[in-house]
């Protein structure tokens, strides 16, 4: 669905606006992000800040940027009027960003797809990323396999074992996947992965980080690929409905696609925009990845930022937990922090029960398949929409679609069908 | 002044050996232990590391290290009350080496107060470069304790004068890319790279990283002011035990 001129103000004008010097001094939010990188690492930092730093100022770069996402990806993606949940709650009208409908299934695409044609730029032939949902790793391989570069994924355990699809998916695409097995074998424990790779071989290799987190410019460069989602959601809304929405919702794991849309309203004062975050088992728990809405995190140093992090008194990160894996991570972008002490952002937690309601009732009503991740903006937004008027709109960014969580949420719906015909495959590859 | 021993110690030594401990690995005790064994058989400086779970500089070993300490409830101040007896008995000079956010969880000043009043001469903190660290070098300065930079191969010569006068004691030289406890090849590469760190700065340097056994210190040797054992003593530790490790120092030079 290519539009001519559709994004000629995007690298331009829009980014430009977005983490302008008011806001971003050398890789600081306020008091949070910088770049805590070990000394090996700081030519290579210099080396890919210079390379986004010109790419930036390149028009030819956002011309490709936009001409990848448009032709090879599904962009724009469509804002969707979720008229029966509208009417199911009976308030304000539901508007679905569906970043579900990116080429691989989620947001990440767009991150990816941009930090792709900046590794080309520097001229290197190997990737490497972390990924929890795995939506991420199948994201980065897909691009390497579209650029010809090799690919390694490093992955926590935990995660192999839940996201197994997507495991399946990213090694037929030619990538090399490895199973993390420190500490809590997860989403962090892959990025400490990535960065060992990383001090190793940065000569030859990339490392493509999925969100909105690390050292600087990781956070500025995400975000800024991402902030297409917004771009586009704010002129969507405008000529759908012609106002402004009240609300705007999305899921919160490193940070990246809440980032995503809510940089295109930051400037709108009146648009309240509310991150979700993982609340596992319940906030006082201790089961859960919360890390700007519960009291168990507090300011950090780790994976070579700074940010609120669920930690202890002596600073030893803690076990986190939610049924979505791509929320399961200690720290929070150090932009959101920022935003988050402002006060211009406003978040808040889902329980993994509440999510599992929230992607049935979207599954029904819709035909939407959320994933477990963006399932936790649906939560909230479920909430408020009944007390919100039937003149206000409100936007859920679908940061990616749940066919890859079909293992977990079997499992939550307890499905006998699917757990005997597992049981005849299981029989099959026995005998 | 962590400089001023250094340089007389060279006086009487070739060359020294830096070696390093995982705070709480494989036990306090077993800690104890190894210290006596290293400080008795010629150490002169020695590193003790506080865990931390995301030991993002550390390859497998020491992070297994550090991640086992961790389990077995190891905390900061544990750390601090083992470093204090060590100095209490033994008069060689001990350093800190962590990462960033134990110490600025401790608090930056407190932490340092805390070095002082046990005698602790200085600290090796890899994720925290001088542009993160202003604070951090000022408050060690001030309290005649030693930041101690790192130069890499990657490090230009203009990076290497700015981590030079920032720094203070010695300077630390990683032999190679990557992580701790991989292989390093002490081949002529490394001759160049040393000749780089030594003109860059007038502050004693060390080397690092792969460091094992009796050739490669004989390599270093003329070459270098100190070399650091790091990986190795823990694989002794793991394969042959705590009494291992006095044998097997003495045998380095
Ligand atoms: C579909 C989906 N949404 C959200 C996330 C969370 O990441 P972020 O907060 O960076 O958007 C992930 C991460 O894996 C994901 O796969």
């Amino acid at each position: 669905m290519k539009q001519e001129g559709y994004y000629d103000d995007f690298g331009g004008v829009f980014v430009p606006s977005l983490l302008s010097e008011r806001f971003n001094q050398k890789g600081y939010y306020n008091e949070f992000g910088g770049a805590f990188v070990p000394e090996v690492l700081t030519a290579t930092f210099d080396e890919l800040n210079i390379a986004f730093d010109e790419a930036k100022k390149d028009p030819q770069f956002w011309k490709d940027y936009a001409n990848i996402l448009q032709n090879y990806s599904c962009r724009p993606t469509p804002l969707t009027f979720a008229e029966n949940l509208t009417r199911h709650f009976g308030g304000a009208s539901i508007y679905i960003k569906r970043e579900d409908l990116n080429h691989t299934g989620a947001h990440k695409a767009n991150n990816v797809l941009g930090q792709g044609l900046i590794v080309k730029r520097m001229g290197k032939q190997r990737v490497i990323a972390e990924t929890g949902a795995g939506q991420h790793g199948v994201a980065t391989a897909t691009m390497a396999a579209k650029f010809g570069l090799d690919c390694t994924i490093y992955m926590g355990e935990v995660d192999v074992e839940r996201q197994r699809p997507n495991v399946f998916w990213m090694e037929r695409l030619g990538a090399e996947v490895i199973a993390v097995r420190d500490g809590t074998r997860i989403l962090k424990d892959a990025i400490n992965a990535a960065f060992r790779d990383w001090v190793t071989n940065m000569d030859t290799t990339h490392y493509v980080l999925g969100t909105a987190c690390g050292p600087h410019p990781f956070p500025e460069m995400v975000s800024t690929f991402q902030s297409i989602i917004g771009f586009e959601a704010r002129r969507q809304i405008l000529s759908q409905v012609n106002q402004l929405p009240k609300r705007v919702y999305a899921c919160v794991g490193g940070g990246s696609n809440a980032l995503g849309i809510f940089l295109g309203f930051v400037n709108d004062p009146d648009v309240e925009l509310i991150g979700v975050e993982a609340g596992g088992k319940g906030l006082n728990t201790g089961y859960h990845a919360s890390r700007l809405c519960s009291e168990d995190a507090s300011v950090g140093i780790a994976q070579g930022y700074k940010t609120f992090f669920l930690q202890n008194t002596d600073g030893q990160m803690r076990e986190t937990h939610s049924v979505a894996a791509g929320l399961d991570y200690i720290g929070v972008s150090p932009i959101l922090s920022s935003f988050h002490r402002s006060g211009r952002i406003h978040f808040t937690a889902a329980t993994d029960t509440e999510v599992i309601d929230a992607l049935t009732l979207a599954v029904q009503k819709e035909g939407l398949i959320p994933a477990l991740e963006s399932s936790h903006a649906f939560v909230q937004a479920f909430k408020d929409a009944p007390h919100l008027s039937k003149h206000d709109c409100i936007i859920i960014n679908q940061s990616g679609r749940g066919d890859k969580d079909i293992f977990t949420i079997a499992d939550a719906f307890d499905d006998p069908k699917w757990k005997s015909f597992i049981k005849e495959k299981a029989e099959a590859y026995h005998a | 002044m962590l400089e001023s021993y250094i340089q007389h110690q060279r006086k009487q030594k070739d060359i020294l050996l830096m070696t390093h401990i995982v705070v709480g690995y494989p036990s306090l005790d077993d800690c104890e232990k190894i210290v006596h064994e290293m400080v008795v058989s010629g150490v002169d400086i020695m590193e003790l590391q506080i865990p931390f779970s995301e030991p993002i500089a550390d390859g497998p070993v020491i992070l297994r290290a550090n991640q086992m300490a961790l389990e077995e409830g190891i905390t900061v101040a544990d750390c601090f009350d083992f470093a204090k007896r060590m100095k209490q008995k033994y008069d060689i000079p001990f350093l800190y080496m962590t990462y960033a956010n134990i110490m600025h969880k401790y608090g930056i000043h407190q932490f340092v107060s805390r070095m002082v009043q046990d005698g602790i001469s200085g600290s090796i903190i890899p994720d925290l470069p001088p542009e993160e660290g202003m604070d951090y070098i000022t408050t060690l300065k001030a309290n005649s304790c030693s930041p101690i930079f790192i130069y890499a191969p990657t490090t230009s010569d203009e990076r290497m004068s700015m981590l030079s006068q920032h720094g203070s004691g010695f300077i630390y030289c990683v032999a190679r890319k990557g992580v701790t406890g991989a292989q390093t090849n002490f081949s002529n590469d490394l001759d160049t790279y040393l000749n780089r760190c030594r003109a860059a700065t007038n502050l004693p340097i060390a080397l690092g990283f792969g460091v094992k056994d009796r050739a490669d210190i004989e390599f270093l040797t003329g070459k270098v002011d100190i070399a650091v054992i790091g990986t190795q003593t823990l694989k002794i530790v793991e394969d042959q035990g705590v009494t291992a490790v006095g044998p097997y120092i003495r045998d380095l030079r």
